[in-house]
Protein backbone atom coordinates (compact mmCIF):
# COMPACT_ATOMS: atom_id res chain seq x y z
CA UNK A 1 0.00 0.00 0.00
CA UNK A 2 2.99 2.33 0.28
CA UNK A 3 3.41 2.45 -3.43
CA UNK A 4 -0.25 3.85 -3.60
CA UNK A 5 0.55 7.55 -3.82
CA UNK A 6 3.17 6.39 -6.51
CA UNK A 7 0.54 4.97 -8.35
CA UNK A 8 -1.91 7.65 -8.64
CA UNK A 9 0.73 9.92 -9.44
CA UNK A 10 1.74 8.27 -12.38
CA UNK A 11 -1.41 7.97 -13.31
CA UNK A 12 -2.32 11.65 -13.16
CA UNK A 13 1.12 12.62 -14.48
CA UNK A 14 0.18 10.31 -17.32
CA UNK A 15 -0.25 12.43 -20.75
CA UNK A 16 -3.70 10.72 -21.05
CA UNK A 17 -5.52 11.92 -17.97
CA UNK A 18 -3.51 15.39 -18.12
CA UNK A 19 -5.65 15.70 -21.73
CA UNK A 20 -8.88 14.30 -19.85
CA UNK A 21 -8.48 16.20 -16.82
CA UNK A 22 -6.70 19.90 -17.37
CA UNK A 23 -5.78 20.56 -13.88
CA UNK A 24 -5.45 19.01 -10.87
CA UNK A 25 -9.11 19.21 -8.03
CA UNK A 26 -7.15 20.81 -4.86
CA UNK A 27 -10.74 22.05 -3.33
CA UNK A 28 -9.55 25.70 -3.74
CA UNK A 29 -13.03 27.92 -4.75
CA UNK A 30 -11.67 28.51 -8.21
CA UNK A 31 -11.40 24.61 -8.74
CA UNK A 32 -14.99 24.09 -7.34
CA UNK A 33 -15.78 26.95 -9.90
CA UNK A 34 -13.43 25.06 -12.69
CA UNK A 35 -15.46 21.60 -11.69
CA UNK A 36 -18.84 23.08 -13.32
CA UNK A 37 -18.14 25.73 -16.00
CA UNK A 38 -15.41 22.60 -17.04
CA UNK A 39 -17.71 19.95 -17.47
CA UNK A 40 -20.25 19.81 -19.93
CA UNK A 41 -22.53 18.38 -18.63
CA UNK A 42 -22.51 20.48 -15.23
CA UNK A 43 -22.21 23.96 -16.77
CA UNK A 44 -26.08 24.15 -16.82
CA UNK A 45 -25.68 25.14 -13.12
CA UNK A 46 -24.29 28.48 -12.27
CA UNK A 47 -20.93 27.95 -10.03
CA UNK A 48 -22.69 29.18 -7.22
CA UNK A 49 -26.63 28.31 -6.09
CA UNK A 50 -29.13 29.69 -3.36
CA UNK A 51 -29.48 27.54 -0.08
CA UNK A 52 -32.91 26.62 -1.58
CA UNK A 53 -32.08 24.93 -4.29
CA UNK A 54 -29.95 22.57 -2.58
CA UNK A 55 -32.24 22.04 0.42
CA UNK A 56 -35.34 19.20 -1.22
CA UNK A 57 -38.25 21.32 0.76
CA UNK A 58 -38.48 24.35 -1.85
CA UNK A 59 -38.37 22.34 -5.06
CA UNK A 60 -38.80 18.50 -4.13
CA UNK A 61 -36.30 18.45 -6.83
CA UNK A 62 -39.24 17.34 -9.47
CA UNK A 63 -38.18 19.08 -12.52
CA UNK A 64 -34.36 17.61 -12.11
CA UNK A 65 -36.48 14.37 -11.53
CA UNK A 66 -38.82 14.68 -14.41
CA UNK A 67 -35.58 15.15 -16.86
CA UNK A 68 -33.67 11.90 -15.25
CA UNK A 69 -36.91 10.58 -15.83
CA UNK A 70 -36.14 11.50 -18.66
CA UNK A 71 -33.04 9.88 -19.41
CA UNK A 72 -34.28 6.68 -17.85
CA UNK A 73 -36.68 6.76 -20.98
CA UNK A 74 -34.40 7.16 -23.59
CA UNK A 75 -31.70 4.91 -22.52
CA UNK A 76 -33.93 1.63 -21.77
CA UNK A 77 -36.18 2.89 -25.20
CA UNK A 78 -33.11 2.98 -27.35
CA UNK A 79 -32.52 -0.32 -25.99
CA UNK A 80 -35.44 -1.41 -26.46
CA UNK A 81 -35.66 -0.64 -30.16
CA UNK A 82 -32.81 -3.24 -31.32
CA UNK A 83 -36.13 -6.07 -31.04
CA UNK A 84 -38.54 -4.29 -32.60
CA UNK A 85 -40.03 -4.08 -35.39
CA UNK A 86 -42.79 -1.74 -36.03
CA UNK A 87 -44.77 -3.87 -37.89
CA UNK A 88 -48.22 -5.67 -37.60
CA UNK A 89 -47.14 -9.13 -37.96
CA UNK A 90 -44.16 -8.64 -35.56
CA UNK A 91 -44.88 -6.41 -32.91
CA UNK A 92 -46.57 -8.14 -30.47
CA UNK A 93 -44.06 -11.35 -31.01
CA UNK A 94 -41.17 -9.13 -30.22
CA UNK A 95 -42.75 -7.99 -27.29
CA UNK A 96 -43.22 -11.80 -26.47
CA UNK A 97 -39.22 -12.28 -27.35
CA UNK A 98 -38.38 -9.56 -24.72
CA UNK A 99 -40.48 -11.75 -21.91
CA UNK A 100 -39.15 -15.12 -22.71
CA UNK A 101 -35.96 -14.73 -24.88
CA UNK A 102 -34.09 -11.62 -24.29
CA UNK A 103 -31.79 -11.09 -21.11
CA UNK A 104 -33.83 -9.22 -18.69
CA UNK A 105 -36.01 -8.28 -21.19
CA UNK A 106 -38.73 -8.44 -18.87
CA UNK A 107 -37.02 -6.10 -16.55
CA UNK A 108 -36.30 -3.87 -19.20
CA UNK A 109 -39.38 -3.46 -20.69
CA UNK A 110 -40.85 -2.50 -17.31
CA UNK A 111 -38.45 -0.03 -16.32
CA UNK A 112 -39.65 1.78 -19.66
CA UNK A 113 -43.59 1.15 -18.71
CA UNK A 114 -42.99 2.12 -14.91
CA UNK A 115 -40.47 4.75 -16.11
CA UNK A 116 -42.76 6.55 -18.65
CA UNK A 117 -46.01 6.79 -15.87
CA UNK A 118 -43.33 8.00 -13.31
CA UNK A 119 -42.48 10.29 -15.50
CA UNK A 120 -46.19 12.03 -16.49
CA UNK A 121 -46.83 12.07 -12.28
CA UNK A 122 -43.41 14.00 -11.83
CA UNK A 123 -44.20 16.27 -14.60
CA UNK A 124 -47.72 17.10 -12.63
CA UNK A 125 -46.14 17.44 -9.33
CA UNK A 126 -43.67 19.93 -10.45
CA UNK A 127 -45.99 21.79 -12.64
CA UNK A 128 -47.97 22.17 -8.85
CA UNK A 129 -44.83 23.01 -7.05
CA UNK A 130 -44.41 25.59 -9.74
CA UNK A 131 -47.84 27.30 -9.15
CA UNK A 132 -47.79 27.20 -5.90
CA UNK A 133 -44.39 28.77 -5.40
CA UNK A 134 -46.19 31.19 -7.46
CA UNK A 135 -42.73 30.97 -10.15
CA UNK A 136 -44.40 31.66 -12.78
CA UNK A 137 -44.51 34.97 -12.17
CA UNK A 138 -42.23 37.81 -13.81
CA UNK A 139 -39.58 37.49 -15.24
CA UNK A 140 -40.61 33.33 -15.33
CA UNK A 141 -43.62 33.80 -17.85
CA UNK A 142 -41.89 32.31 -21.32
CA UNK A 143 -40.56 29.65 -19.48
CA UNK A 144 -43.92 28.46 -17.49
CA UNK A 145 -45.44 28.20 -20.71
CA UNK A 146 -42.71 26.12 -22.06
CA UNK A 147 -43.03 24.29 -19.37
CA UNK A 148 -46.87 23.57 -20.17
CA UNK A 149 -45.80 22.41 -23.69
CA UNK A 150 -43.37 20.12 -22.03
CA UNK A 151 -46.27 18.89 -20.07
CA UNK A 152 -48.55 18.41 -23.17
CA UNK A 153 -45.51 16.51 -24.61
CA UNK A 154 -44.99 14.15 -22.12
CA UNK A 155 -48.53 13.01 -22.18
CA UNK A 156 -48.24 12.64 -26.15
CA UNK A 157 -45.07 10.30 -25.93
CA UNK A 158 -46.58 8.21 -23.35
CA UNK A 159 -49.54 7.90 -25.51
CA UNK A 160 -47.69 7.21 -28.69
CA UNK A 161 -46.02 4.59 -26.66
CA UNK A 162 -49.58 2.84 -25.69
CA UNK A 163 -49.93 1.29 -29.12
CA UNK A 164 -46.41 0.26 -29.73
CA UNK A 165 -47.07 -3.52 -27.95
CA UNK A 166 -49.91 -4.13 -30.27
CA UNK A 167 -51.97 -5.95 -27.60
CA UNK A 168 -55.34 -4.85 -26.96
CA UNK A 169 -54.52 -2.63 -24.30
CA UNK A 170 -53.16 -0.55 -26.99
CA UNK A 171 -54.87 -0.85 -29.88
CA UNK A 172 -58.17 0.29 -27.98
CA UNK A 173 -56.89 2.68 -25.85
CA UNK A 174 -55.47 4.64 -29.14
CA UNK A 175 -58.96 3.72 -31.00
CA UNK A 176 -60.74 5.45 -27.91
CA UNK A 177 -58.30 8.51 -27.73
CA UNK A 178 -57.65 8.94 -32.11
CA UNK A 179 -61.99 8.79 -31.90
CA UNK A 180 -61.97 12.06 -30.59
CA UNK A 181 -60.05 13.52 -33.42
CA UNK A 182 -62.41 12.19 -35.20
CA UNK A 183 -65.60 14.76 -33.48
CA UNK A 184 -62.90 17.76 -34.08
CA UNK A 185 -64.78 21.00 -34.98
CA UNK A 186 -64.25 21.49 -38.83
CA UNK A 187 -61.67 19.02 -39.29
CA UNK A 188 -62.97 15.80 -37.86
CA UNK A 189 -65.88 13.70 -39.91
CA UNK A 190 -68.09 13.42 -36.75
CA UNK A 191 -67.51 16.78 -35.77
CA UNK A 192 -70.15 20.08 -36.30
CA UNK A 193 -69.30 22.00 -39.15
CA UNK A 194 -67.37 19.31 -40.95
CA UNK A 195 -70.25 18.74 -43.68
CA UNK A 196 -69.28 21.96 -45.38
CA UNK A 197 -65.75 21.40 -45.86
CA UNK A 198 -66.85 18.29 -46.94
CA UNK A 199 -64.82 15.76 -44.72
CA UNK A 200 -65.10 12.41 -44.69
CA UNK A 201 -63.64 9.44 -42.83
CA UNK A 202 -61.05 9.31 -45.26
CA UNK A 203 -59.91 12.72 -45.37
CA UNK A 204 -60.20 14.32 -41.73
CA UNK A 205 -57.54 14.43 -38.71
CA UNK A 206 -57.92 11.04 -37.76
CA UNK A 207 -56.89 9.77 -40.99
CA UNK A 208 -53.96 12.04 -40.91
CA UNK A 209 -52.89 10.38 -37.18
CA UNK A 210 -53.72 7.23 -37.84
CA UNK A 211 -52.94 6.94 -41.42
CA UNK A 212 -56.04 4.89 -42.17
CA UNK A 213 -59.82 4.91 -41.80
CA UNK A 214 -58.85 2.75 -38.54
CA UNK A 215 -56.14 1.86 -36.28
CA UNK A 216 -53.67 -0.71 -38.75
CA UNK A 217 -50.28 -0.82 -39.83
CA UNK A 218 -49.71 2.66 -40.65
CA UNK A 219 -51.05 4.01 -37.05
CA UNK A 220 -48.13 1.69 -35.79
CA UNK A 221 -46.02 3.08 -37.97
CA UNK A 222 -47.07 6.60 -37.28
CA UNK A 223 -46.93 6.48 -33.47
CA UNK A 224 -43.89 4.33 -33.31
CA UNK A 225 -42.00 7.29 -35.28
CA UNK A 226 -43.61 9.83 -33.34
CA UNK A 227 -42.65 7.86 -30.37
CA UNK A 228 -38.97 7.12 -30.73
CA UNK A 229 -37.84 10.32 -32.76
CA UNK A 230 -40.65 13.25 -33.74
CA UNK A 231 -41.89 13.92 -30.06
CA UNK A 232 -38.68 13.01 -28.30
CA UNK A 233 -36.60 15.86 -30.43
CA UNK A 234 -39.16 18.33 -30.12
CA UNK A 235 -38.69 17.73 -26.71
CA UNK A 236 -35.47 17.89 -26.51
CA UNK A 237 -35.21 21.01 -28.37
CA UNK A 238 -37.76 22.69 -25.57
CA UNK A 239 -35.88 20.98 -22.92
CA UNK A 240 -32.68 23.09 -23.95
CA UNK A 241 -34.91 26.13 -23.95
CA UNK A 242 -36.71 25.73 -20.62
CA UNK A 243 -33.22 24.86 -18.89
CA UNK A 244 -31.64 27.86 -20.76
CA UNK A 245 -34.03 30.15 -19.50
CA UNK A 246 -33.98 29.12 -15.52
CA UNK A 247 -30.78 30.39 -16.19
CA UNK A 248 -30.85 33.41 -17.63
CA UNK A 249 -34.22 34.35 -15.87
CA UNK A 250 -32.01 33.93 -12.23
CA UNK A 251 -31.76 30.46 -11.37
CA UNK A 252 -34.66 28.76 -8.88
CA UNK A 253 -36.78 31.50 -7.94
CA UNK A 254 -36.23 33.74 -5.02
CA UNK A 255 -38.85 35.32 -2.68
CA UNK A 256 -39.27 38.62 -4.48
CA UNK A 257 -41.05 41.20 -2.04
CA UNK B 1 -60.74 -11.85 -4.74
CA UNK B 2 -62.50 -8.63 -3.53
CA UNK B 3 -63.29 -6.54 -6.63
CA UNK B 4 -61.74 -3.15 -5.08
CA UNK B 5 -58.26 -5.04 -4.48
CA UNK B 6 -58.59 -6.62 -7.70
CA UNK B 7 -59.07 -3.21 -9.49
CA UNK B 8 -55.36 -1.33 -7.53
CA UNK B 9 -53.56 -4.19 -7.96
CA UNK B 10 -53.75 -4.18 -11.67
CA UNK B 11 -50.25 -3.20 -12.63
CA UNK B 12 -50.65 -0.54 -14.33
CA UNK B 13 -53.20 0.95 -11.64
CA UNK B 14 -50.43 0.88 -9.49
CA UNK B 15 -49.01 3.68 -10.59
CA UNK B 16 -52.55 5.28 -9.64
CA UNK B 17 -51.79 4.76 -6.72
CA UNK B 18 -47.92 5.70 -6.44
CA UNK B 19 -49.64 8.87 -8.02
CA UNK B 20 -52.53 9.26 -5.39
CA UNK B 21 -49.78 8.84 -2.55
CA UNK B 22 -47.13 11.16 -3.93
CA UNK B 23 -49.90 14.15 -5.03
CA UNK B 24 -51.52 13.81 -1.40
CA UNK B 25 -47.94 13.78 0.14
CA UNK B 26 -46.45 16.95 -1.90
CA UNK B 27 -50.09 18.95 -1.73
CA UNK B 28 -49.75 18.66 2.79
CA UNK B 29 -45.81 19.80 2.24
CA UNK B 30 -46.51 22.70 -0.11
CA UNK B 31 -49.49 23.85 2.03
CA UNK B 32 -47.94 23.73 5.41
CA UNK B 33 -45.01 25.78 3.85
CA UNK B 34 -47.58 27.77 2.46
CA UNK B 35 -48.89 28.63 6.15
CA UNK B 36 -45.82 28.47 7.51
CA UNK B 37 -45.03 31.67 5.37
CA UNK B 38 -48.26 33.43 6.26
CA UNK B 39 -47.62 32.87 9.97
CA UNK B 40 -44.37 34.51 9.50
CA UNK B 41 -45.83 37.49 7.24
CA UNK B 42 -48.25 38.12 9.75
CA UNK B 43 -45.44 38.53 12.37
CA UNK B 44 -43.49 40.77 10.24
CA UNK B 45 -40.57 38.01 9.96
CA UNK B 46 -38.87 37.19 6.63
CA UNK B 47 -40.43 34.05 4.59
CA UNK B 48 -38.27 31.30 4.04
CA UNK B 49 -35.12 31.43 2.15
CA UNK B 50 -35.72 35.19 1.87
CA UNK B 51 -32.12 35.78 3.32
CA UNK B 52 -30.29 32.70 1.38
CA UNK B 53 -26.56 32.38 0.91
CA UNK B 54 -24.95 30.69 -2.07
CA UNK B 55 -23.10 28.01 -1.84
CA UNK B 56 -21.38 26.34 -4.11
CA UNK B 57 -22.47 24.09 -6.88
CA UNK B 58 -19.92 21.71 -6.30
CA UNK B 59 -20.63 19.66 -4.57
CA UNK B 60 -23.66 21.00 -2.35
CA UNK B 61 -25.86 20.24 -5.21
CA UNK B 62 -24.35 18.12 -7.46
CA UNK B 63 -24.01 15.25 -4.56
CA UNK B 64 -27.98 16.09 -3.47
CA UNK B 65 -28.29 15.25 -7.45
CA UNK B 66 -26.70 12.14 -7.13
CA UNK B 67 -28.11 11.17 -4.68
CA UNK B 68 -32.21 12.04 -5.85
CA UNK B 69 -31.06 10.51 -9.32
CA UNK B 70 -29.89 7.03 -7.31
CA UNK B 71 -33.04 7.09 -5.22
CA UNK B 72 -35.22 7.54 -8.02
CA UNK B 73 -33.34 4.74 -9.99
CA UNK B 74 -33.38 2.01 -7.31
CA UNK B 75 -37.28 3.26 -6.63
CA UNK B 76 -37.73 2.36 -10.39
CA UNK B 77 -35.66 -0.86 -10.45
CA UNK B 78 -37.59 -2.65 -7.43
CA UNK B 79 -41.23 -1.62 -8.91
CA UNK B 80 -39.52 -3.02 -12.24
CA UNK B 81 -38.92 -6.13 -10.21
CA UNK B 82 -41.72 -6.72 -8.66
CA UNK B 83 -44.56 -6.05 -10.86
CA UNK B 84 -44.50 -6.60 -14.68
CA UNK B 85 -45.63 -4.61 -17.23
CA UNK B 86 -49.05 -5.41 -18.75
CA UNK B 87 -49.59 -7.38 -21.76
CA UNK B 88 -52.70 -8.35 -23.33
CA UNK B 89 -53.83 -10.65 -26.42
CA UNK B 90 -52.87 -10.08 -29.28
CA UNK B 91 -54.56 -6.59 -31.20
CA UNK B 92 -57.76 -7.73 -32.59
CA UNK B 93 -60.33 -5.28 -34.10
CA UNK B 94 -63.29 -7.50 -34.10
CA UNK B 95 -63.01 -8.06 -30.21
CA UNK B 96 -64.00 -4.84 -28.14
CA UNK B 97 -62.91 -4.58 -24.31
CA UNK B 98 -65.76 -3.55 -22.49
CA UNK B 99 -64.83 -0.63 -21.17
CA UNK B 100 -62.00 -0.04 -23.48
CA UNK B 101 -60.51 2.94 -21.60
CA UNK B 102 -57.64 5.77 -22.69
CA UNK B 103 -54.21 5.56 -20.93
CA UNK B 104 -54.96 6.73 -17.08
CA UNK B 105 -53.90 10.08 -17.81
CA UNK B 106 -56.81 10.92 -20.18
CA UNK B 107 -59.40 9.15 -18.54
CA UNK B 108 -60.49 12.60 -16.69
CA UNK B 109 -61.38 13.84 -20.47
CA UNK B 110 -62.83 10.26 -21.05
CA UNK B 111 -64.96 10.85 -18.39
CA UNK B 112 -65.96 13.90 -19.68
CA UNK B 113 -67.33 12.64 -22.18
CA UNK B 114 -70.42 11.37 -19.85
CA UNK B 115 -71.43 14.99 -19.87
CA UNK B 116 -70.00 16.45 -22.64
CA UNK B 117 -70.37 15.55 -26.61
CA UNK B 118 -66.73 14.67 -27.99
CA UNK B 119 -65.93 17.73 -29.77
CA UNK B 120 -66.41 19.58 -26.16
CA UNK B 121 -64.94 16.74 -24.49
CA UNK B 122 -62.09 15.37 -26.84
CA UNK B 123 -61.34 18.38 -28.46
CA UNK B 124 -62.32 22.14 -27.15
CA UNK B 125 -62.24 21.56 -23.48
CA UNK B 126 -58.43 19.86 -23.37
CA UNK B 127 -57.62 22.56 -25.71
CA UNK B 128 -59.12 25.55 -23.37
CA UNK B 129 -57.27 23.51 -20.40
CA UNK B 130 -53.96 24.33 -22.44
CA UNK B 131 -54.68 27.69 -23.21
CA UNK B 132 -55.82 28.13 -19.46
CA UNK B 133 -52.34 27.10 -18.68
CA UNK B 134 -50.65 28.72 -21.08
CA UNK B 135 -52.29 32.24 -20.22
CA UNK B 136 -51.49 32.11 -15.88
CA UNK B 137 -49.18 34.23 -15.78
CA UNK B 138 -50.22 36.82 -18.08
CA UNK B 139 -53.56 36.79 -16.32
CA UNK B 140 -52.30 36.67 -12.72
CA UNK B 141 -51.35 39.96 -12.06
CA UNK B 142 -50.79 40.02 -8.42
CA UNK B 143 -47.47 40.25 -7.86
CA UNK B 144 -47.01 38.81 -4.35
CA UNK B 145 -46.54 35.54 -3.66
CA UNK B 146 -43.34 35.58 -5.93
CA UNK B 147 -41.27 32.97 -5.11
CA UNK B 148 -42.02 31.56 -1.78
CA UNK B 149 -44.83 29.28 -0.56
CA UNK B 150 -48.70 31.20 0.46
CA UNK B 151 -51.62 31.20 0.51
CA UNK B 152 -52.69 34.49 2.50
CA UNK B 153 -51.20 36.05 -0.45
CA UNK B 154 -53.17 34.58 -3.75
CA UNK B 155 -55.83 32.59 -1.97
CA UNK B 156 -57.94 32.65 -5.07
CA UNK B 157 -55.44 32.14 -7.77
CA UNK B 158 -54.37 29.30 -4.90
CA UNK B 159 -58.05 27.99 -4.86
CA UNK B 160 -58.90 28.06 -8.65
CA UNK B 161 -55.83 26.19 -9.43
CA UNK B 162 -56.47 23.52 -6.75
CA UNK B 163 -60.13 22.74 -7.64
CA UNK B 164 -58.96 22.32 -11.45
CA UNK B 165 -55.67 20.18 -10.59
CA UNK B 166 -57.26 17.94 -7.92
CA UNK B 167 -60.96 17.74 -8.60
CA UNK B 168 -61.10 18.38 -12.20
CA UNK B 169 -58.02 16.60 -13.89
CA UNK B 170 -57.48 13.90 -10.98
CA UNK B 171 -60.48 13.30 -9.09
CA UNK B 172 -61.99 12.43 -12.43
CA UNK B 173 -59.35 10.18 -13.31
CA UNK B 174 -59.42 8.27 -10.62
CA UNK B 175 -63.29 7.85 -11.05
CA UNK B 176 -62.27 6.70 -14.72
CA UNK B 177 -59.66 4.46 -13.42
CA UNK B 178 -62.08 2.79 -10.36
CA UNK B 179 -65.56 3.60 -10.21
CA UNK B 180 -66.02 3.00 -13.90
CA UNK B 181 -66.60 -0.24 -15.23
CA UNK B 182 -68.45 -2.07 -18.18
CA UNK B 183 -70.50 0.36 -20.44
CA UNK B 184 -68.98 2.94 -18.49
CA UNK B 185 -71.91 2.66 -15.44
CA UNK B 186 -70.89 3.45 -12.66
CA UNK B 187 -69.53 0.49 -9.85
CA UNK B 188 -68.61 0.88 -6.28
CA UNK B 189 -65.52 -0.46 -5.39
CA UNK B 190 -67.03 -3.67 -3.82
CA UNK B 191 -69.51 -4.35 -6.41
CA UNK B 192 -68.53 -7.00 -9.08
CA UNK B 193 -68.35 -6.04 -12.29
CA UNK B 194 -71.39 -7.31 -14.65
CA UNK B 195 -71.25 -6.83 -18.04
CA UNK B 196 -75.11 -8.35 -18.71
CA UNK B 197 -75.83 -5.17 -16.62
CA UNK B 198 -77.99 -2.79 -18.01
CA UNK B 199 -79.14 0.53 -16.42
CA UNK B 200 -81.95 2.79 -17.61
CA UNK B 201 -81.66 6.39 -16.99
CA UNK B 202 -84.10 8.21 -18.76
CA UNK B 203 -81.91 10.88 -18.95
CA UNK B 204 -83.84 14.04 -20.61
CA UNK B 205 -82.72 17.21 -21.34
CA UNK B 206 -83.39 20.51 -19.88
CA UNK B 207 -86.29 21.90 -21.69
CA UNK B 208 -88.47 18.59 -21.60
CA UNK B 209 -88.14 18.94 -17.82
CA UNK B 210 -90.87 22.27 -18.25
CA UNK B 211 -92.49 19.94 -20.99
CA UNK B 212 -90.89 21.43 -24.11
CA UNK B 213 -89.52 19.11 -26.89
CA UNK B 214 -85.61 20.37 -26.83
CA UNK B 215 -85.29 19.79 -30.76
CA UNK B 216 -88.64 21.98 -31.24
CA UNK B 217 -87.62 25.68 -32.43
CA UNK B 218 -89.02 27.36 -29.25
CA UNK B 219 -87.10 24.28 -27.45
CA UNK B 220 -83.64 25.59 -29.30
CA UNK B 221 -84.90 29.08 -28.63
CA UNK B 222 -85.20 28.27 -24.78
CA UNK B 223 -81.53 25.94 -24.32
CA UNK B 224 -79.82 29.36 -26.26
CA UNK B 225 -81.21 31.52 -23.79
CA UNK B 226 -79.96 29.41 -20.82
CA UNK B 227 -76.52 28.45 -22.69
CA UNK B 228 -76.03 32.20 -23.66
CA UNK B 229 -77.47 33.93 -20.39
CA UNK B 230 -74.96 31.52 -18.60
CA UNK B 231 -71.81 32.65 -20.30
CA UNK B 232 -72.61 36.03 -20.57
CA UNK B 233 -74.12 36.28 -17.35
CA UNK B 234 -71.65 34.82 -15.74
CA UNK B 235 -68.61 36.81 -18.04
CA UNK B 236 -70.70 40.12 -16.91
CA UNK B 237 -71.43 39.64 -12.90
CA UNK B 238 -68.23 39.74 -11.91
CA UNK B 239 -68.00 43.37 -13.83
CA UNK B 240 -70.63 44.91 -12.00
CA UNK B 241 -69.48 43.38 -8.59
CA UNK B 242 -66.26 45.14 -9.21
CA UNK B 243 -67.25 48.11 -10.58
CA UNK B 244 -69.16 48.85 -7.13
CA UNK B 245 -66.68 47.42 -4.92
CA UNK B 246 -63.49 46.79 -6.18
CA UNK B 247 -62.90 49.59 -9.90
CA UNK B 248 -59.07 49.52 -9.14
CA UNK B 249 -58.99 45.77 -10.19
CA UNK B 250 -60.78 46.35 -13.36
CA UNK B 251 -58.84 49.01 -13.94
CA UNK B 252 -55.60 47.01 -13.37
CA UNK B 253 -57.25 44.09 -15.35
CA UNK B 254 -57.89 45.59 -18.50
CA UNK B 255 -60.74 44.26 -20.99
CA UNK B 256 -58.35 41.68 -22.51
CA UNK B 257 -57.35 39.93 -19.34
CA UNK B 258 -61.04 40.29 -17.76
CA UNK B 259 -62.44 38.79 -20.85
CA UNK B 260 -59.96 36.15 -20.72
CA UNK B 261 -60.01 35.42 -16.89
CA UNK B 262 -63.99 35.48 -17.00
CA UNK B 263 -64.28 33.06 -20.08
CA UNK B 264 -61.66 30.61 -18.57
CA UNK B 265 -63.54 30.57 -15.33
CA UNK B 266 -66.96 30.47 -16.66
CA UNK B 267 -66.22 27.49 -19.17
CA UNK B 268 -64.30 25.78 -15.96
CA UNK B 269 -67.46 26.16 -13.97
CA UNK B 270 -69.62 24.57 -16.61
CA UNK B 271 -68.17 21.21 -15.87
CA UNK B 272 -69.16 20.57 -12.30
CA UNK B 273 -72.71 22.37 -13.06
CA UNK B 274 -72.83 19.56 -16.16
CA UNK B 275 -72.10 17.04 -13.91
CA UNK B 276 -74.62 17.70 -11.41
CA UNK B 277 -77.29 18.17 -13.81
CA UNK B 278 -76.38 14.73 -15.36
CA UNK B 279 -75.87 13.04 -12.12
CA UNK B 280 -78.22 14.33 -10.00
CA UNK B 281 -80.90 15.15 -12.20
CA UNK B 282 -80.32 13.41 -15.48
CA UNK B 283 -80.27 15.84 -17.02
CA UNK B 284 -78.15 15.35 -20.64
CA UNK B 285 -78.27 18.34 -22.79
CA UNK B 286 -79.04 22.59 -21.83
CA UNK B 287 -79.02 23.48 -25.49
CA UNK B 288 -79.65 21.22 -28.58
CA UNK B 289 -78.65 22.57 -31.77
CA UNK B 290 -79.61 19.99 -34.74
CA UNK B 291 -77.57 22.05 -37.64
CA UNK B 292 -74.37 21.56 -38.88
CA UNK B 293 -73.40 17.87 -37.76
CA UNK B 294 -75.11 18.69 -34.40
CA UNK B 295 -73.59 21.39 -31.74
CA UNK B 296 -75.08 20.17 -28.46
CA UNK B 297 -74.60 21.73 -25.14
Amino acid sequence: MKRLPEITDKVKKNLIWKSIFRRDYRNTIRDRAQAVFGNVFLHLHPVQVRESAVKLRFTWGMGGITFFAFIILVITGVVLMFYYHPSVDQAYTDIKDLEFQVPYGVILRNLHRWGAHFMVIVVMIHMFRVFMTGSYKAPRQFNWGIGVFLLVLTFLLSFTGYLTPWDQLGFWAITVGTNMGAATPFLGYQGPFSEFLHITPYNDIRFALLGGAQVGGNALLRSYIWHCVAIPLVSIILMFVHFWRVRKDGGISKPQK
Amino acid sequence: MNPFIEIITQPDNIAIVIMIIMVSFFMAWAFQQAFENDRRLAAGLPVEGENDNFVDTFKPLVRIELIIALVVMVGLTIWSIAIDAPLEEIANPTITPNPAKAPWYFLGLQELLVYFDPWLAGVVLPSLIVVGLLAIPYIDINPKGNGYYTFAERKYAIIIFSFGFFVLWLLLIVIGVFFRGPGWLWYWPWQEWDHARVVFEPTKDLTSVIGIDSRSIPGIIIGGIVVVSYLVGGMVAPYLYWKKNNPELLKQLGMVRYITITFLFVTMMSIPIKMILRLVFLVKYVWIIPWFGGINF
